[in-house]
């Protein structure tokens, strides 16, 4: 749901478009308002408009309707390279020709910075991303996550208030991508830098942020923190890109306040909160977390909607039980069970009952 | 470092499983591969041995061979060795005889205007004492004949003149630096080795122009290529292989053709002085001159070689991502500051690249400055096939032409310790 940007923040889009050939729309009304020193992720799948919102802010593209305003100034006729906003690309493009040092103190040389002052930050940047003894290096002389580092450190070397990442980690591996989701949170909040992240990688979201925008289609589909967004997805579309969820679909038969009861289209009949539904009769798109189903029945709530379930697969994942099952109609039903002492391993085959909460059963959008 | 040489610091060779010495193992492994690729390469490397290396060693040969002088007048030159140039006084009666002795043989085999031919190039003048002279040599008496010295000065004056015969003597020897000296403007004078008369001095004022005229073809085609190579790596490609298509367009036109449309362009009567001529900015009677000197040459030609250069400029400027200059302008540079400090330096490669294919393809130009060069408008090159196939001085062409190749093979060696070879892309 695209919310009216309150124009308080540090960064505010203000019903912003884009679109690149007259025809289609990048980006459709988009309003956005990012607090000073917030970290804000940018997430959606590709062709999305996530990134061309962050080259709009970063003066690379114009916007083709509405303002982008930074520190309550518009900066649409603002060139980039007088924006001062700091950026870490997706393939670092740390200049091949220079050195470390060099690159970091190019941003200090074209402010006309002397030579003492550029040392002196160009060895405090470094250090701040442990790379103090890297200065003489050329870039392709480094390891992929010391780039990494190094292009960081040449984007906070001019100390911006407002620093844009595309992606910045899509090339590094799994433990590296890690380690690195961990440093630039930290730094970020150290140096109370605004931060606007671009990426489609939802658990670097969900790690990361104080705000996510999840994009679709060209609009912010939902802005919230990363457990709101897991837990009260506000739509289908967002539901099913955050994390792993189950979806049944049904009509509404009973709306009671909190609680909207759902019969399938086999009939079957469930409870759920009612998030994006609002009269009896209304398709519906029910979307429940694999965590938080449950078939023992003694922790489930006295009176709760069961529903019968076989059971398809069992896959032993290390800390969890991945269960697939088969539940009205929906094969691809799955879920995940604590590997605890007194768990119960599911076999394929077996005939069970599941059942939840009504609080994490969600009734969205068909 | 590496766990190879650890293995060998730790004491004798690696062995392999079977226990012969790794080395030897795996150079058994590979010489099969090693022979498949050499059989590949063989037919070209017979045709570049055929058509390239023997001929430009047989033309570093001819610039120092000079065995006609020895071969044919095989008594003179022995008799000639213990005559001292700087006496002042002709050579012994013993010479003359040797000299008529090879004169008459020469004549009857023919090969007398040959000999006076070559020393001529050094003596002007020599060639038709040999020519006279052989056309009697035939009917000497060798037993009967003498005393040879006054004999032959009677049948040419020539034979009289101290400096023929220090020629001759000069040029006895099997080898001669005397092309080489020739080339650079030097002659064998009284005291060894000195520079021409000034005014005779021709081929390192050609030499100097052909590398000067050649840098600024060179600067040329950089000036006028680097925007267009630009632009064919930054356009979308639609538009862009158009683009290449008007770039290679020259290549597909003749030569020839090409050279004559810019006579007709830059003719005094020609499309451009019309053109100047009618709007009003040239009168009349001041035409431009624009061909037949050193200014047709060098547009003609930069014209010619345009596409050398934009082509690997082009195929460098592709591999550089606009990331860079839009980091650099995220980073506070102006676009101008972005370009210069970190997009040009990445196509530096390119340039190099283009520039020693430009230069070393100008300095050895030779049918466009022929054609639209004039007298002061041409080339060494012009010089070097005016030896080979009108003056048939082949030693002097040779000894030109290897001039030519170290100056190139000098420029080749500076340009590595400045810039680097390896700063040189292709794409």
């Amino acid at each position: 749901m695209a919310e009216t940007a309150s124009n308080d923040g540090f960064v505010v889009f203000d019903r912003v478009q884009k679109s690149y050939d007259g025809v289609n729309l990048v980006v459709k009304d988009l309003n956005l308002s990012v607090g000073r020193g917030e970290f804000l992720t940018m997430l959606g799948p590709s062709g999305s408009g996530k990134t061309t919102c962050l080259m709009m802010l970063a003066g690379f593209e114009t916007a083709t309707h509405g303002d982008i305003l930074l520190g309550g100034n518009p900066i649409n006729n603002i060139p980039p390279h007088k924006r001062g906003i700091g950026m870490v690309f997706q393939n670092y493009a740390l200049f091949p020709h220079m050195t470390v040092a060099e690159n970091l103190a190019f941003p200090l040389e074209v402010r006309k910075m002397g030579k003492s002052v550029r040392e002196e930050k160009v060895k405090r940047a470094l250090d701040m991303v442990q790379m103090g003894e890297f200065g003489g290096r050329r870039p392709a002389q480094l390891s992929g996550g010391q780039q990494q580092r190094i292009a960081l450190a040449r984007a906070l070397v001019f100390e911006p208030e407002l620093v844009l990442m595309d992606e910045p980690l899509g090339a590094l591996d799994k433990q590296l991508r890690e380690h690195m989701q961990f440093e630039i949170t930290r730094l970020a909040h150290e140096l109370g830098i605004t931060t606007v992240y671009v990426t489609h990688d939802q658990t670097e979201a969900l790690t990361m942020s104080d705000n996510v925008a999840v994009f679709d289609d060209g609009r912010i589909q939902q802005l919230a923190p990363p457990a709101d967004l897991y837990e009260k997805p506000e739509n289908s579309f967002v539901a099913q890109f955050i994390g792993e969820n189950n979806t049944l679909e049904g009509v509404v038969t009973e709306m009671k306040g909190d609680i909207c009861t759902v019969q399938l289209d086999d009939g079957e009949i469930l409870d759920a909160t009612p998030v994006n539904v609002s009269k009896v009769g209304e398709r519906t798109k029910v979307s429940i977390r694999p965590e938080r189903v449950e078939f023992s029945k003694d922790r489930l709530q006295e009176g709760a909607h069961l529903l019968k379930a076989e059971v398809k697969e069992f896959i032993y994942m290390g800390d969890v039980f991945r269960t697939r099952l088969k539940v009205a109609g929906n094969d691809e039903f799955v879920i995940k069970s604590r590997n605890a002492p007194d768990q119960v391993r599911l076999e394929p085959g077996n005939q069970i009952e599941i059942g939840w909460l009504p609080e994490d059963c969600r009734a969205l959008d068909a | 470092m590496s766990d190879a040489t650890t293995d060998a610091a730790t004491g004798g060779p690696v062995l392999a499983a079977d226990g012969t010495p790794l080395k030897r193992s795996l150079a058994r492994a590979l010489r099969r591969q090693k022979w498949r690729a050499l059989m590949l390469i063989a037919p070209l490397l017979t045709f570049i041995l055929l058509t390239f290396i023997l001929p430009v060693a047989d033309m570093l040969f001819r610039s120092v061979e000079n065995s006609i002088v020895e071969e044919t007048l095989p008594r003179t030159v022995v008799a000639l060795a213990d005559w001292d140039a700087d006496s002042g006084e002709l050579p012994s009666e013993a010479v003359f005889a040797a000299m008529a002795a090879d004169l008459k043989e020469a004549a009857t085999a023919k090969t007398h205007t040959k000999v006076g031919g070559r020393l001529n190039y050094e003596s002007p003048g020599i060639s038709s004492l040999f020519r006279k002279t052989g056309r009697k040599a035939k009917k000497f008496d060798l037993e009967a004949g003498g005393p040879w010295k006054e004999a032959l000065i009677d049948i040419n004056d020539g034979w009289g003149e101290h400096e023929n015969w220090r020629t001759i003597l000069t040029y006895s020897s099997t080898y001669t630096a005397g092309y080489y000296l020739n080339a650079i403007d030097m002659q064998v004078g009284t005291n060894g080795a000195e520079m021409r008369p000034e005014d005779e001095r021709i081929y390192m004022k050609l030499l100097k122009r052909t590398l000067w005229m050649s840098c600024l073809i060179t600067f040329a085609c950089i000036a006028l290529g680097y925007p267009v190579a630009w632009l064919l790596a930054n356009l979308p490609m639609r538009t862009a292989n158009v683009l290449m298509i008007l770039v290679l367009l020259p290549f597909w036109t003749s030569l020839l053709v090409r050279t004559s449309a810019w006579k007709i362009l830059l003719q005094q009567q020609g499309v451009i002085n019309d053109v100047l001529v009618w709007i009003g900015l040239v009168a009349d009677e001041n035409r431009l001159v624009m061909i037949n000197n050193q200014f047709g040459t060098i547009v003609a030609m930069t014209h010619i070689l345009l596409p050398f250069m934009i082509l690997p400029m082009y195929s460098v400027m592709q591999t550089i991502p606009p990331t860079y200059l839009r980091a650099a302008k995220s980073l506070g540079a102006t676009n101008w500051t972005a370009f210069w400090r970190v997009y040009f330096p990445q196509t530096i490669p390119g340039i190099g690249a283009g520039s020693i294919l430009v230069f070393i393809l100008a300095i050895g130009y030779y049918i466009t400055p022929a054609l639209v060069g004039g007298t002061k408008g041409t080339f060494i090159s012009n010089e070097i096939a005016r030896h080979i196939s009108s003056s048939l001085n082949w030693g002097l062409g040779a000894a030109l032409g290897a001039i030519l190749l170290v100056v190139v093979l000098g420029l080749y060696w500076a340009y590595d310790k400045i810039v680097g070879i390896d700063n040189v892309k292709l794409g």
